[in-house]
């Protein structure tokens, strides 16, 4: 039924990526002595449709790199032949070699294959510190049969996200405020009694979903004197029934993307909420985080998929008493869990829409001259409402960061056509290759529906000078999402250290100059300035896309990395232009974010951005609701 | 040789005229131009601009809004507004008009010096923003000549914001717009649609990065050769696309043009007099052609360092605050926006003044100000002005004879001094009035009065304080400084300074003054010096004529029957008061008659709100508030004239650091040093 590849043979590759990114994952057995298990019986388990072959172990060291991203088994290096190689089986990539990879980093970032910053290979136990239990609560924990641990290794795990500085400070071995103790509930109520016990003995708790948090929302707060429990929900993973009828799923919270979509597909359904971290990122860090998936067009963002949630808070458990598809009571409550980041409670249960999976997918691409014109067909998508399961725009610099990861080809053929898709591109439509971009598309939906809406959407294109270019490279596209994160280690193996931050803007026309374009052209010129500025040699690799469209804007992401060798102080440095560019966004025009969170990165500006009577609102809210700051991981307000 | 050279740094400007020698004057018109362009956008072409401005949404939105008229006819009429509008810039007529030019320059000037380095760092500045050119205005030439110095060194030539009356000029008109003025409308009021059109039409070409824009931050031509209080519309226009996020940043670049001698001086003059300047029109310029039979020295064009808007405006203002509305609607920009508005173009026209060149001969005309009046017509052989220059430079005599011979309607030269030209009377037989005398002898005063004007801003700010420890007879700081302030706001418009940085300015007087020896300062004191006694005199001086043709004005006001005034009658009432005190000999200055001058005490009795508007045009005074100001500045009247003599050594360097001597003249010059460094604050 679904991933009908009739014809071009390539579609429904998206649930076959899924089942590669899953597929070689096994439960593995516990043997950490400090772990103590217990089995929780799911309530209402008439329907618990499947619970094995999940991702992720309570030792998550054991699968998933400590210092950096994604698999212990999956990470580019370059060979003995000095060729760039993408270790593993995980991924399509996975066990290629990609040639122009070598020349690209030495190209965009001067960097020297030569003068290698490599990571401190194993964590030093000593580097933590020793755990400050709170006795009482280990005792009465204790008895719930819960399990817990204070090994340094799980400690340090739940003690960071993603951000560059967590990861930088990590392979140079270094360690600060780490949670003290790590809990795994196997259900709700698991959680219920870590959250009466964490305010009968006052220990702060810090939920933990997937761990792939880029806005410092996982950090300790370094003035926190009590005992901090990380509550690592990764054990919660059972879908607890899928509802046909209606079309919606009811599922534990601490189950990752990956599962959630697998378990899901093996009965032919999907919730289609697709984030780039879905490998790893849990449902309950979406809820908690406000998150977007690659194919909202089609599915929505969280907030439209979520039909009820389940949270447990200091003051008791907080849910609807009813499934309806909208309400008129008041504010929504779910709207206080949503975007909360761990400040007011643990997400326990949540059930979302669900559909049924598409008959057909089909990739595609389209090259523009430049990315003014890009940006005004996408507005145009937009306007007409045609846009694709996902729409997105690279500018040039990506373009060419996309082809220096293309695999080595293995036929003359293959090399051929593109050579000569090349030459037709550039020389004979005069398309100059320092400004030309590339849109990636992905349509789903039956197979005769998929290809009108290919046909309205290129036809389109080709008003703003947009030429077809092809499925593989709308798919490479997308596969670039997934593998980005891992070249950032090999990057900071090389002296480079680099980000991606997101926002949301305006698209606000001024003639056929849109916010969207100036947003994108003033964000990169100030970080190549205050590069320069600040001493940076090489000039650093900025660049952006527009990863989502909406009626009225659009997602604009934003990589930007540099090679820091020769600076002193390279992180500092790194966050004053992170700093910079947020100053720049918000002088745009463009949100604080759009879907990575606030988290306390991005904490000095919520005041200026919901006003004093909207922080207010939230103040107020989460003193009723966890008066004593038992979730206080400090983020948000 | 003309003495200007003295003052150069032969290092860094270089002569456009020599240069031009090298190639002739139609092998100049024809060289390969080919400078290189705004690398921020896709080029654009003259003829895209006024399409890209109709098809606006800001003009969408005012053209819907215009409910007098139908669609098609606001729509007709913005077509209209920006036909008669729009330069035509066209490459030939670069051409030709740097062919007239070079003919015409080369009669009249003796030289352009052009300093190389702000050339260079102008053309790199264009590349990498769109560039704002800011001169000063203090001839027709100003444009001209920057156009054609930036058309000799391979930059784009700028698109130039002109006077309407320029357009109606036949031929002239349409070649100035072809070679890129645009024209603009004076008293543009409330016509809410030309408004939009002029400013759409100035966004785009900043924002296009299509030409560098220029214009006036002064709006007008000085008639007294010293800056004005600038004008902020177009100022708010060309930085809207930088506060808006359209643009990263925008380059400002202040042009100080300096002339040793104005090719209107006399018109000027006039002008300030109250005799009107002539229409312009081609065949008046045609009439003008005698004026292209003097000499007029060498000029200067001293291209300021461009300074980034991005920069400047840190911390100043929150671009946030475009975020709510659509950026392509109207909108009136916040207090916030105004004054950082207000001060960037206060600190363009102070960058202006610091960028001008100080020639001997502006030194020259402050002394021979500082002469009593009445003294200076009756005995002139008596007065007389040593310039010893330092050795090593062209020797004083030469400086002071070019001066003389290139202002010889003004001076004369004999036996090493410099005795001031005072009209032989032409024996007429008509008997005039006294007060047509009056006026005669007044213009040359007048002129000599702008010359002095050129080097008024380097002293202004310690004579200032002179003026506020004479009066006060104070030491202790506060007083000083709450006076400062005092003088500082009440001469706003004779005096450019930033808002709200006095007290920078109080300290940099202080400062000036101690450098010098002339006071002594302490956290709580400034207290006069020995060195003192004879520099602060020289200062006062300089400020006198303004306080005793305020004091005119004051007077005026505090009549008996004057109570309802409007700016149209103040004028020549004013000046028949000053006529009439000056032949009763207890008026020593001709500036009270200076139109300039009486208008400014108006404006700044507004902002004093001593005036206050009854209606359109119609003010009341507020005679106590006048009578109060004219009590404290009164106490400056009794001024020491002892020191009208002076000797003075300058050595000037381009960002000047005039260093010069002065003694009393009854003694031997026994040179005290009195330095003035001007900061550079920037």
């Amino acid at each position: 039924m679904a991933s009908n590849s009739s014809g071009s043979g390539s579609q429904g590759r998206a649930p076959q990526r899924l089942r590669i990114i899953a597929g070689h994952l096994q439960r593995p057995v516990d043997v950490d002595a400090t772990v103590s298990a217990a089995e929780c019986k799911a309530q209402g388990g008439e329907a618990d449709v499947a619970s094995d072959g999940k991702s992720v172990p309570k030792r998550r060291q054991e699968i998933m790199k400590w210092n950096g991203w994604g698999y212990s088994d999956t990470k580019f290096l370059f060979n003995k032949k000095g060729q760039a190689e993408f270790t593993g089986k995980r991924y399509k990539l996975s066990g290629m070699i990609i040639p122009a990879l070598k020349e690209w980093m030495e190209g965009t970032f001067g960097t020297n294959m030569q003068h290698k910053s490599l990571a401190t290979p194993a964590l030093t136990r000593t580097a933590v510190q020793p755990p400050t239990l709170n006795e009482a609560f280990v005792e009465e924990l204790k008895s719930t049969g819960v399990p817990f641990s204070h090994d340094a290794e799980d400690r340090v795990f739940r003690a960071h996200g993603h951000c560059l500085h967590e990861i930088f400070a990590l392979r140079e071995g270094k360690v600060g405020r780490v949670p003290d103790l790590v809990v795994w509930p196997n259900c709700h109520n698991d959680v219920v009694k870590i959250v009466e016990l964490a305010c009968k003995h006052n220990v702060c708790l810090i939920p933990y979903g997937g761990g792939t948090s880029v806005s410092s929302a996982l950090e300790c707060p370094q003035e926190e004197t009590r005992s901090i429990v990380s509550v690592d929900t990764s054990q919660m993973n059972r879908i607890l029934w899928i509802d046909e009828k209606n079309l919606t799923a009811h599922m534990e919270a601490g189950i990752v993307g990956q599962d959630l979509e697998r378990l899901l597909n093996e009965s032919g359904y999907c919730t289609g909420h697709e984030p780039d971290s879905m490998e790893f990122s849990s449902l309950g860090g979406w809820v908690a985080t406000r998150a977007s998936g690659m194919k909202k067009n089609i599915y929505g963002n969280i907030e439209d998929l979520v039909i009820h949630v389940k949270m447990v808070t200091p003051q008791g458990v907080v849910e609807k008493s009813c499934q309806g598809p909208r309400m008129s009571t008041g504010p929504d409550i779910h709207h206080f869990i949503m975007g909360s980041e761990g400040t007011l409670g643990v997400v326990t249960e949540v059930t979302m829409k669900i559909r049924p999976m598409p008959e057909y997918q089909k990739y595609g691409s389209v090259v523009f001259p430049n990315f003014e014109q890009g940006v005004a067909c996408l507005r145009e998508v937009a306007r007409q409402r045609c846009a694709p399961a996902s729409i997105r725009l690279m500018d040039n610099e990506q373009f060419k960061f996309g082809h220096a990861l293309k695999p080595q080809v293995s036929s003359m053929f293959t090399s051929f056509l593109e050579g000569l898709k090349k030459f037709y591109i550039t020389k004979f439509k005069g398309f100059d290759p320092d400004c030309l971009c590339v849109a990636t598309l992905l349509f789903e939906g039956n197979r005769e529906k998929v290809l009108q809406h290919e046909k309205q959407v290129y036809d389109i294109a080709a008003k703003f000078g947009g030429l077809a270019a092809g499925e593989d490279n709308g798919q490479r596209g997308y596969m670039l999402t997934f593998v980005i994160a891992y070249l950032r280690d090999l990057g900071m193996d090389y002296y480079v250290i680099g980000e991606s931050f997101e926002t949301s803007v305006p698209w606000d026309s001024v003639y056929y100059i849109f916010r969207v374009l100036d947003i994108c052209r003033n964000v990169k010129a100030r970080i190549i300035r205050e590069c320069k500025d600040k001493g940076v040699q090489f000039q650093p690799f900025s660049t952006c896309r527009v990863t989502q469209t909406y009626d009225a804007g659009a997602c604009v992401y934003f990589y930007f990395a540099f090679n820091y060798r020769g600076l002193s102080d390279p992180v500092h440095m790194f966050e004053e232009v992170e700093h910079a560019a947020r100053e720049e966004i918000l002088a745009n025009g463009g949100s604080l974010s759009h879907h990575h969170g606030v988290g306390k990165l991005r904490k000095a500006w919520m005041r200026e951005t919901v006003s004093d009577v909207g922080m207010g609102m939230l103040k107020s809210v989460k003193d009723y609701v966890d008066p004593n700051n038992i979730f206080g991981n400090g983020n948000l307000l | 040789l003309s003495f200007s050279i003295l003052v150069k740094n032969e290092e860094e400007f270089v002569d456009v005229l020599e240069e031009l020698m090298h190639s002739g004057d139609l092998g100049h018109a024809l060289r390969t131009f080919s400078p290189s362009p705004y690398n921020g956008g896709p080029p654009c072409s003259a003829a895209d601009l006024p399409k890209a401005v109709l098809e606006s949404q800001y003009l969408r939105y005012v053209i819907a809004t215009e409910k007098a008229l139908s669609l098609e006819e606001v729509r007709e009429e913005a077509s209209v507004i920006l036909e008669e509008m729009s330069q035509k810039l066209q490459m030939g007529f670069i051409r030709l008009m740097a062919y007239m030019l070079s003919k015409v320059l080369k009669r009249i000037l003796t030289g352009i010096h052009v300093n190389t380095e702000g050339l260079n760092a102008l053309k790199q500045a264009v590349q990498e923003s769109p560039v704002i050119l800011l001169p000063n205005h203090r001839s027709y030439l100003d444009f001209l000549v920057i156009s054609y110095v930036m058309f000799t060194y391979d930059i784009p030539v700028p698109v130039i914001a002109a006077g309407m009356a320029l357009s109606k000029m036949r031929v002239v008109g349409e070649i100035i717009s072809r070679s890129g003025a645009f024209f603009i409308r004076r008293a543009i009021g409330s016509d809410k649609l030309y408004w939009a059109v002029l400013s759409e039409y100035v966004k785009t070409i900043v924002r296009k990065g299509f030409a560098p824009v220029e214009f006036y931050v002064e709006g007008l031509r000085s008639r007294t050769l010293k800056s004005l209080m600038p004008k902020l519309g177009m100022m708010h226009m060309v930085l809207e696309p930088f506060f808006k996020g359209e643009v990263y940043d925008v380059t400002l670049v202040p042009v100080s043009l300096s002339y040793d001698r104005v090719l209107e001086e006399f018109l000027l003059a006039q002008e300030l007099l109250g005799i009107p300047k002539p229409k312009e029109s081609t065949t008046g310029l045609l009439k003008a052609r005698k004026v292209l039979q003097e000499d007029y020295g060498s000029m200067h064009v001293n291209f300021g360092r461009p300074m980034s808007v991005r920069h400047l405006c840190r911390g100043k203002i929150n671009r946030g605050q475009y975020n709510l509305v659509p950026r392509d609607l109207p909108q009136k920009p916040s207090g916030e926006v105004q004054a950082c508005v207000s001060w960037l173009a206060h600190l363009m026209v102070r960058m202006q003044e610091e960028g001008a060149l100080i020639s001997p001969w502006s030194l020259m005309a402050s002394l021979l100000l500082q002469a009593p009046a009445a003294a200076l017509t009756e005995h002139a052989h008596e007065h007389t002005m040593w310039t010893p220059f330092s050795p090593g430079k062209v020797p004083e005599q030469e400086v002071m004879s070019s001066a003389a011979a290139l202002h010889h309607s003004l001076v004369r030269l004999q036996a090493g001094r410099v005795h001031l030209v005072q009209g032989e009377e032409d024996e007429r037989e008509d008997p005039r009035r006294p007060e047509e005398d009056v006026t005669k002898a007044a213009v040359p005063m007048l002129m000599l009065a702008c010359y002095r004007n050129q080097c008024l801003h380097v002293f202004v700010r310690p004579a200032l304080l002179a003026v506020a420890i004479h009066v006060t007879k104070s030491v202790q700081r506060d007083e000083l400084f709450a006076f400062f302030c005092f003088l500082r706001d009440l001469f706003a418009n004779e005096f450019i300074s930033i808002p709200g940085e006095s007290s920078q300015d109080f300290e940099e007087a202080c400062v000036l003054l101690r450098t010098c020896g002339a006071v002594h300062t302490s956290e709580q004191e400034v207290t006069v010096s020995d060195v003192g006694l004879e520099v602060l005199p020289f200062l006062q001086d300089l400020l006198q004529p303004f306080i005793d043709s305020y004091q005119v004005m004051f007077r005026y006001l505090c009549k008996d029957g004057v109570h309802v005034v409007s700016e149209k009658q103040f004028v020549p009432a004013v000046r028949n008061l000053a006529t009439k005190l000056i032949l009763s000999g207890e008026l020593h200055t001709h500036e009270a008659l200076s139109s300039d001058m009486q208008k400014n005490v108006f404006s700044a009795l507004r902002r004093l709100e001593t005036l206050t508007q009854l209606k359109l045009n119609e003010y009341r005074v507020n005679k106590a508030a006048v009578g109060q100001i004219s009590d404290i500045l009164c106490e400056s009247d009794d001024l020491v004239e002892e020191h009208c003599y002076l000797v003075l050594t300058c050595e000037l360097k381009m960002r000047f650091m005039p260093l010069f001597v002065f003694t009393a003249p009854t003694e031997e010059p026994h040179g005290f040093s009195f330095l003035f460094s001007a900061p550079h604050r920037w």
